[in-house]
């Protein structure tokens, strides 16, 4: 007989258990579920920025041939948004309207030729208001409120300072300040916005197929939204083709499903085009930053003054909570202290921005990474040196609560500097014949899921069941929604690993409120972490059931049996039980097993008490990212390609390395088209940009090779001491980018995105002052 | 108007009375049922909807179910024999070509397309087989790689 030895899943490379389905075709989506009989849904939209709705008039539309339901504001008075304290927005506008896209009104129809024409012959009368596209424009004294309760145009102001600022300043040898725009950003994940709405008018049930993140979310909203008991609705997450966090919050388009489902008690699929994904993307706000570093001749940050200005749409979303990241994430990176900061969250006129990989926390570091590498540069220190000098040494708390246990920093650093040949290269990159290259770094870090869940119950963070039955599989039920980001794979790995079982043995059932536990979702980065721990804990409880089963099968005591996986024996000289064998004993008992798994935050990773919304931030865990980026730039042209990247990023363990690499490049390569291409572009509140070809995200073409180093500095809470890795190097991309150009032809940029007319156009600005000097000379 | 249309769908020969006005994409996933071949943007700007005809990679959102009379389609589901994936999707599953899945159809028919081609292509080649499609997940690296380790298996004797 072989040798049994526990089957090991973790730390390998494991391709993704769902992917033969992604690969052949099969795996389902939303827009892929096809019932007889069922209707097409669409959505008129507010071509109007601003206005007070007069009428919306639907008794044309509702004369077209195989128009089954039509619903406007009229038909829901309950307001939604993702956060308790900022739900303000309707699924259909009522009284007023305040961007283009807004949904006004939405059509049932057999098909969708008689949805579109119905949609053509509504008509909405309003009484324009001023409109305001710029968070300048509507901070403006006099500009009228956008909402009621929000004086001045602002969702929410932040203001807190930890220690003195004024002093640290004056104990610097050298103080900077820099003005940065990054521009607004679209998360553009692949599958367009759908939901599938059946409502069953006998029973009074609603049923809702969803491209969400979080169907938790999604359930809460619906049942506000509906008026419905939350027994009577189920939400079914299918396949869903990426989200990048624009799907954490319920849509609008959920919620019109189903009120268009119950409202001709039927079936409603709503898929929306790639035009409306975009108008209703909830992305990365336009940001506009000021920042002022003081530094010692060392190195060391003496001082922080960050002032932040987010155009956040029309509508909260997920805003309060962006503007206050963007100033808790100025810590536990480096050891800061003597920090000001002041943002402001901005009602606008366009669309309503929320929450995009990296939240709230990409722009603010592409600031604070460049004036670090200016600060360096004047001060003549490296780079690397510099970040070297403000290090925090873990474990420790920031001055702002922060809880920092592990730290893989420092080694990040390390990987990227010798991978690249930075030493060596860094200084002596070639020039000239108008071609340029330049070497740039720069770090960042994000949270391992937000400590304080949004919905605060006092349930456990997360929990996960197990079902074993006569059949010997191991089936998880989880409510982690998987995005593509391979969650489910890591709760296959978890579970197997615990029990010492292949792989194969355990199947994940996700996404159905009928059978799954609840989930708080998927977003911030939890899962792995929070879900992670969860699933942890549910295989250890299986396991110490099968422990005692062997125990009774074997005659021994259940200290004294060891678990190979596919054996369960008492001593090395004991025959033992099958893995069949002791689930058999095991059954005798209860028949069907399930076991429950939970996990708790710690009160202490909630953040303090020191500013009011101070626990965002907190985590259990935070992610490290180092980069290394290399570019060259053609003068002639200010077109810049990105020739490489070095990207280490501490995840604590990494569970699967194939799923970290792929999400670590992933990253890195969406915070490039955030720093080269890409941007959210208006004309009087019109996105012009709503379309992949305007909107430029890169192609495989303009993509470059992305070396990844992981580094593993074993978390002590995290599931086998594992991280986050899905969205930690976005934001180190943009700043070790900028450095680049900055070293290829000594020119920074502080707004985003870096293309190539605004390349040419400082080169040409340059060349200009200097043939202007030279003419005078 | 509708017509009858003769063609051959994924080795099958078949004849469907279409519209005149249906695209070749919805005709295959409203009419047909085969909802592997994905819808990712308004027409022609990511290549989701990629389908071979005649061994050619097409975009089946520009392209007029009507006018593939006579002549060959392949879609995402055609591929694999015997139950095994073929050489293209595994490249895609074992080296994470997918993560969310939703542009692996259109990206697995364009390379399955080239290899039928070029079943020996060079980094530069791939790169431009697959340069009209989108994927907002991977970055792109680990495509690349997919592609590769499927022309190797191609070569080992598995198709593409």
């Amino acid at each position: 007989m072989n040798k049994i030895v526990p089957a090991h899943n973790i730390g390998g490379y494991v391709p993704m258990i769902d992917g033969p389905e992604k690969v052949s075709g099969r795996a389902k989506y939303t827009a892929d579920i096809l019932h007889p009989g069922m209707l097409a849904g669409r959505i008129y939209r507010s071509p109007y920025s601003h206005g007070e709705i007069v009428a919306v008039d639907v008794s044309e539309a509702l004369k077209v041939p195989g128009v089954r339901a039509i619903v406007t504001g009229a038909d829901c008075d309950k307001a939604f948004g993702v956060l308790p304290i900022a739900r303000t927005e309707y699924p259909l506008a009522r009284d007023r309207v305040r961007y283009r896209g807004e949904p006004v009104a939405a059509v049932a129809a057999v098909d969708d030729a008689s949805a579109r024409e119905a949609l053509r012959r509504i008509k909405l009368t309003v009484r324009e208001l001023p409109a305001y596209y710029t968070s300048k424009a509507a901070l403006a004294p006099g500009a009228v409120q956008l909402h009621e309760k929000k004086p001045g145009n602002v969702e929410r102001d932040v203001l807190f300072e930890l220690g003195s600022a004024e002093q640290g300043f004056a104990q610097a040898d050298l103080v900077r300040e820099g003005t940065y725009n990054c521009a607004e950003v679209c998360q553009n994940q692949m599958e367009m916005h759908a939901a599938v709405a059946e409502y069953d008018a006998v029973r009074e049930r609603m049923t809702v197929h969803a491209s969400t993140q979080v169907p938790y979310y999604v359930h809460l909203m619906l049942s506000q939204i509906l008026g419905m008991e939350m027994s009577h609705i189920r939400v079914i997450k299918p396949h869903v083709g990426g989200g990048f966090g624009c799907r954490t919050e319920t849509l609008a388009i959920e919620l019109i499903a189903a009120l268009l489902a119950r409202n001709c008690n039927g079936t409603v699929r709503l898929v929306t085009t790639r035009e409306e994904t975009f108008i209703t993307h909830r992305g990365r706000p336009e940001t506009d930053i000021k920042l002022k570093i003081g530094m010692r001749k060392d190195g060391r940050i003496k001082a922080v003054e960050c002032e932040c200005d987010q155009r956040g749409g029309a509508h909260s979303g997920y805003g309060v909570v962006t503007i206050l990241y963007a100033g808790s994430m100025l810590y536990a990176i480096y050891d800061l202290h003597n920090v000001k900061y002041t943002g402001r969250r901005v009602l606008t006129n366009t669309p309503p921005c929320g929450a995009f990989r990296g939240h709230g926390t990409v722009d603010i570091r592409f600031a604070f990474e460049s004036l670090v590498d200016e600060l360096a540069a004047e001060l003549g220190l490296d780079p690397f040196a510099v970040r070297r000098a403000n290090l925090l040494q873990a474990p420790t708390f920031t001055d702002n609560d922060m809880m920092v246990n592990s730290y893989g920093l420092p080694e990040c650093m390390d990987w990227v500097e010798k991978e690249s040949g930075w030493a060596r290269r860094k200084g002596k990159m070639p020039k000239g014949h108008g071609i340029s290259k330049g070497l740039g770094m720069a770090c960042s870090h994000y949270i391992s899921g937000a400590s304080k869940p949004v919905n605060w119950t006092g349930e456990p963070h997360a929990t996960v069941k197990i079902k074993l039955d006569f059949d010997g599989s191991i089936v998880v039920l989880s409510g982690a929604a998987d995005i593509g980001q391979g969650s489910t794979t890591i709760l296959a790995q978890t579970v197997a690993e615990v029990l010492g079982l292949d792989l194969s043995r355990v199947r994940v059932v996700t996404g159905d409120s009928e059978v799954v536990p609840k989930d708080n979702g998927s977003y911030s980065s939890r899962v792995t972490f929070m879900v992670g721990n969860a699933a942890l804990d549910a295989a250890r409880n299986l396991k110490s059931v099968l422990v005692s089963a062997a125990a009774r099968k074997l005659e021994a005591r259940p200290e004294d049996i060891e678990c190979l996986g596919e054996l369960y024996r008492a001593g090395a000289q004991d025959k033992g039980a099958t893995f069949d064998e002791v689930v058999a004993e095991a059954l005798k008992d209860s028949g069907t097993i399930t076991v429950t798994g939970n996990y708790s935050t710690t009160p202490e990773s909630h953040g303090g008490k020191k500013y009011r919304g101070s626990a965002i931030g907190g985590t259990m865990g935070y992610s490290y990212s180092a980069q290394v980026v290399e570019v060259t730039v053609d003068e002639e042209t200010g077109v810049v390609t990105v020739d490489r990247v070095w990207v280490a990023h501490d995840c604590g363990k990494a569970l699967n390395r194939l799923t970290v690499e792929g999400q670590v490049q992933g990253s890195v390569w969406m915070g490039m088209g955030q720093a080269m291409s890409e941007e959210a572009a208006y004309h009087d509140g019109l996105m012009l940009t709503a379309n992949m070809l305007d909107y430029r995200v890169p192609t495989i073409q303009d993509s470059p090779p992305i070396e990844v180093g992981i580094v593993e500095s074993m978390d002590p809470h995290g599931p086998f001491g594992a991280k986050e890795a899905g969205e930690g190097s976005l934001a180190a991309f943009l700043p070790a980018l900028t450095n680049a150009i900055a070293d290829a032809i000594g020119i920074r940029f502080n707004d985003l995105p870096v293309t190539p007319d605004r390349v040419f156009e400082a080169i040409e600005k340059r060349r200009l002052a200097l043939g202007k000097n030279n003419g005078g000379a | 108007m509708a017509r009858l249309l003769e063609f051959t769908l994924n080795g099958r020969d078949r004849t469907d009375a279409v519209a005149d006005n249906i695209l070749l994409l919805d005709f295959l996933r409203e009419k047909v049922g085969l909802t592997g071949t994905k819808t990712g943007c308004d027409g022609g700007e990511c290549g989701a909807c990629t389908v071979l005809i005649d061994d050619k990679p097409a975009l089946s959102c520009l392209t007029i179910a009507a006018t593939v009379q006579g002549r060959r389609v392949d879609t995402i589901e055609s591929l694999g024999t015997d139950g095994q994936l073929s050489a293209v999707q595994r490249g895609f599953h074992e080296k994470l070509g997918s993560q969310c899945g939703y542009c692996t159809p259109g990206f697995i028919m364009a390379s399955a397309g080239l290899l039928r081609k070029n079943p020996n292509p060079n980094e530069a080649e791939i790169i431009e087989a697959l340069g009209s499609n989108i994927c907002r997940c991977t970055g792109y690296v680990k495509i690349i790689e997919a592609v590769k380790y499927a022309a190797a298996l191609n070569a080992q004797g598995v198709a593409p």
